[in-house]
């Protein structure tokens, strides 16, 4: 009985259900983000938000990106930025409210900014589905893109690659020097 | 198949949220997060393009390398708020607002 409901499901169906619920991740998160006022849920909605993404991501056929995403993102930027916050969290804001991890913040001219936002979104719509797109290529994810990336970075980008290799180290090193504590 | 105005659609509200995001909040940290959604978004309508590309797939390429950039930019960022903490003892950008004494 199982093996028939495996045969006649529809794939498609299937992919446009997760498909939706990976773009419901994604969308909830940012929107929390917006209108929370925690920092620390801030950065655990951004997390979310993430990682739909990357799910996102696989669904247009970027597998190697959406590992990197989260690699890159989740693994590396997000943990850069709690570290940030765990750090300039304020001591004289903390003693009035028992929860170590509450750190609050909160927004100013909100009305105007979701204004503005609103506004933008609606004219993204209207390009959007005015813009009548011709798709000439063809879409073809059955093999993995991992190997026409790698081709790509050591032929036709392999300067950018380098350049992109150099301007990483020397942004490291630069934050590493701003940051560290001046002796007096 | 999805059709690309899914994802033109999601990537559209996300970059219009960090936006609002990057606007409204006061602390320092948070408007780096905006910055981050709108990367995304951008990162997203390449992404959906490029599918149409698998042959040599310049669309993923080009996020590649955005991803090592808002690398770059979130390490270099976060340094200098550290130092305007120890400056300051607060992050609100309202406050911030002297360059120096």
């Amino acid at each position: 009985m199982f093996d028939e409901l495996l045969k006649n499901l529809d794939y498609t169906l299937i992919k446009q259900i997760a498909f939706a619920a990976f773009a419901v991740i994604t969308v909830g998160g940012a929107l929390y983000l917006l209108f929370t006022k925690s920092v620390l849920y801030a950065a655990y909605s951004l997390l979310l938000t993430l990682l739909g993404i990357a799910g996102l991501f696989v669904f247009a056929g970027a597998d190697f990106l959406a590992v990197s995403q989260i690699m890159i993102y989740v693994g590396g930027i997000l943990i850069l930025l709690i570290f940030g916050i765990m750090l300039t969290n304020n001591k004289n804001f903390q003693r009035t409210n028992l929860q170590t991890n509450k750190i609050e913040v909160g927004h100013h001219n909100r009305f105007w900014a979701v204004l503005v936002a609103v506004l933008l979104f609606l004219g993204f719509l209207k390009i959007i589905f005015a813009a009548n797109f011709h798709i000439v290529g063809k879409q073809i994810h059955n093999s993995s893109s991992l190997q026409q990336i790698g081709i790509n970075l050591m032929t036709d980008y392999i300067f950018a690659f380098e350049v992109i290799g150099i301007f990483l180290l020397a942004a490291l090193i630069g934050a590493v020097y701003i940051a560290k504590k001046e002796k007096v | 198949m999805i059709a690309i105005q899914n994802y033109l659609v999601i990537s559209a509200l996300l970059f219009s949220i960090g936006l609002a995001v990057a606007v409204t909040k006061r602390n320092a940290i948070l408007i780096l997060m905006g910055i981050e959604l709108m990367l995304n978004a951008v990162n997203l309508n390449l992404v959906a393009f490029s599918q149409y590309d698998p042959n040599r797939l310049q669309g993923q390429m080009f996020v590649l390398f955005i991803m090592v950039v808002a690398a770059a930019e979130v390490t270099v960022a976060l340094a200098i708020i550290l130092k305007l903490y120890d400056y300051f003892k607060n992050l609100d950008l309202d406050e911030i607002n002297s360059l120096k004494k």
